[in-house]
């Protein structure tokens, strides 16, 4: 455990940098205080169970980000949603890249995250907001917190409907051999205000990564959040999502998860609900191979009457990879009329390729609609047969009848061009060109 | 074309077919039928290379060429094209994509570029009309939410756009009515010609009626019991297959 002790003494270095009379910095060293009691998560939790963090926290990696690493933008263009015009938050190795990025003042605020803590302006917004919603008991939310320095900071005001998407993206370069970043991004969407998000996390190179990420979001009265996570980095890098949405009445948020490549990402996606006719909306295709792992651990919490949830995961798990799926529905005494569903499917697609699966429903109220399903199964032998009859090689065949099966998901898909880029990088995953545009 | 001789074959350790003969010969229609679970549709899946049935006994050659070993794909890639009685769903995938799929993997299999796009276009068109097949059901997702009827008229229409050089069609009528009968026999009527071959598998003569065929062959229990003309095809109406139950 001698990076979780680097992490601790590290800290003092860290607060050093910061002014001490700024208000969060007393939440930095309560945060620190949970994380040193608690330490890693281990199997021994519950939540732990099918994840662990074994392979990643016992080696030393460097936890300060040096100065920004250029990069050219045609080696990193197509990582971008480069055909529409978008806001940017790029940052390099954990350092924000003002010449990669565009953000914005006007109208909106797409920015830093480190501004936003520094700032007198947003002190009001950072007070209400910053670890309010995130669970300040989880360790590695907590560290995450300690470490509190840099993201992105959005605040869409009341009313106001963003004219473009905004992507938050984390290149690595591989310039550090062994690097441990920690993200903190807010995103605050005042009533009736919309905005549209794209998250992803890259590395240009192969070398070792770690990102412990917390994204606060609140959607207000009337507010719409589309967010989209696109995970479909090397082999060599892990991600720990964290992210926790607070939804106002009437406010409508949906996440979509694409994991499609990375070492070990877990996602820990959770919703809390605090007014009426809340909907949200949490949607993921997982596709992996080799020996990656994903871990997608949802919650929503129903504390208000009248609410919707949907969930919807598919997973495509080829040669030793590993999937989980542990989705979590909590519906309080008072949530009367809750409509809650919840649907995990799974194929398998070679001998030692698993998946575990568990719903986990605590309902408390009596006037409720929950379902739930999970399958776990194998590519149609009839269906396969079909298609090579009709002269498509087997490995087309079983790529369209993949395609097939996770296809619904990218029905909810507002954006055109994520809907062509995750269908684009699917057929890739898959191996095959089909002659056509999926 | 294809020649079927003395044919054995099982699926999970049971043998259904027990010694099934047959000679088809270009420009020719066979018609195979026999009561349920008499072996018509096992003797289908084993003429396109379904991998769960294990030949077992017997040969089966088409164009002079052994069979057995053979994957589907290259089946019909060859010119073997079967119309299945319950074609499979594909999601998010249209039928116009799929047929061009299809085509350009059998015509990259033969050496060929894909087919231009516009003769594609073109071919889909023509083809589509032949089965009053309109554009909205050509971008729809392959076979999902068909009705039984839509499905097999997919079938067909997809054997127009691939041309197949032998097309066994496996209860095509099932779940038609007679309008839609006669729709898609008109189409396996305008596809016949003497270069290509039909073997048509039925429960019932109707079909026989619109589709009319050169032989008629019936299987039970596995076996090909009787072949005649056909004139068979309306002993069986008359007489019911308890008729060729009694004589076995």
């Amino acid at each position: 455990m001698k990076f979780q002790e680097k992490l601790l003494y590290s800290h003092i270095a860290f607060e050093e940098l910061f002014d001490v009379n700024n208000p969060i910095h007393d939440k930095r060293l309560e945060a620190l205080k949970v994380f040193e009691k608690k330490g890693f998560p281990s199997r021994k939790d519950e939540a732990w169970k099918y994840t662990s963090l074994n392979s990643l926290i016992n080696k030393d990696y460097s936890l300060f980000p040096k100065k920004e690493t250029p990069i050219e933008l045609k080696k990193v263009k197509k990582f971008f949603l480069y055909e529409i015009d978008t806001y940017k938050i790029i940052f390099i190795d954990g350092v924000y890249s003002p010449f990669l990025s565009d953000t914005t003042h006007d109208g909106l605020d797409v920015c830093l995250m480190s501004a936003a803590l520094s700032k007198f302006k947003y002190r009001k917004i950072i007070e209400r907001y910053f670890a309010n919603v995130a669970d300040n008991k989880d360790s590695l939310t907590a560290l995450n917190t300690s470490y509190t320095r840099e993201g992105a900071y959005i605040y869409v005001p009341k009313n106001v409907v963003a004219e473009k998407p905004i992507e938050i993206i984390h290149f690595s370069t591989g310039k550090e051999q062994a690097i441990w970043l920690q993200p903190r991004n807010l995103i605050v969407l005042d009533t009736n205000s919309q905005v549209q998000i794209i998250e992803r996390h890259q590395s240009l190179k192969p070398h070792e990564i770690v990102t412990n990420s917390v994204t606060e979001i609140y959607t207000n009265k009337d507010a719409l959040l589309d967010y989209y996570k696109i995970q479909n980095d090397l082999t060599s890098s892990s991600l720990i999502d964290n992210t926790f949405i607070s939804q106002e009445q009437n406010s409508t948020a949906s996440v979509h998860t694409f994991s499609l490549g990375g070492k070990l990402v877990r996602n820990n996606l959770n919703f809390f609900h605090t007014g009426q006719r809340i909907n949200s909306t949490l949607k993921g295709i997982t596709i992996l191979d080799g020996d990656q792992h994903v871990d997608h651990y949802t919650l929503v919490k129903h504390s208000q009457p009248n609410c919707e949830s949907f969930q919807e995961y598919k997973g495509i798990f080829s040669e030793k990879s590993k999937g989980v799926f542990n989705g979590k529905i909590f519906v309080e005494s008072i949530a009367q009329k809750t409509n809650a569903f919840q649907q995990s499917n799974n194929l398998l697609l070679d001998d030692l390729a698993t998946v575990n699966t568990k719903p986990q429903l605590e309902i408390f109220a009596d006037d409720v609609k929950c379902s739930h399903g999970c399958t776990i199964g194998q590519l149609d032998n009839d269906a396969l047969f079909y298609l090579r009859s009709r002269g498509v090689p087997k490995k087309e065949a079983k790529a369209l009848l993949t395609y097939a099966f996770a296809n619904n998901i990218l029905d909810g898909v507002q954006l055109p061009i994520i809907k062509k880029r995750i269908k684009s990088l699917i057929s890739k995953k898959l191996g095959v060109n089909l002659g056509f545009d999926l | 074309m294809l020649k079927i001789k003395n044919l054995s074959a099982k699926v999970d350790g049971k043998t259904i077919l027990k010694g099934i003969n047959l000679e088809v010969k270009p420009g020719e229609v066979h018609a195979i039928m026999g009561p349920n679970g008499s072996g018509k549709s096992t003797l289908a899946s084993v003429i396109a290379g379904h991998e769960d049935y294990e030949v077992v006994k017997g040969s089966m050659s088409y164009q002079g060429e052994d069979l057995s070993e053979m994957d589907p794909e290259s089946r019909s890639h060859k010119g073997i094209f079967l119309s299945f009685q319950y074609p499979v769903e594909i999601p998010g995938v249209s039928v116009t994509n799929f047929v061009k799929t299809a085509i350009n993997a059998t015509r990259k299999a033969q050496g060929f570029d894909d087919m231009p796009a516009n003769e594609m276009l073109k071919k889909i068109r023509e083809k589509a009309a032949l089965f009053d097949i309109d554009s909205r059901f050509l971008s729809r997702s392959l076979n999902e939410g068909f009705s039984g009827g839509e499905k097999k008229r997919n079938e067909i229409f997809q054997m127009a756009m691939i041309e197949p050089k032998l097309a066994v069609l496996d209860e095509t009528d099932s779940g038609l009515d007679i309008d839609a009968l006669k729709v898609v026999a008109n189409g396996v009527n305008k596809f016949r010609n003497k270069d290509n071959a039909i073997i048509v598998i039925t429960h019932y003569q109707r079909l026989l009626e619109y589709i009319v065929p050169d032989f008629v062959h019936v299987i039970f229990e596995g076996k090909t019991v009787k072949s005649g003309s056909k004139e068979l095809a309306m002993d069986l109406e008359s007489k019911g297959y308890d008729w060729i139950k009694e004589k076995n």
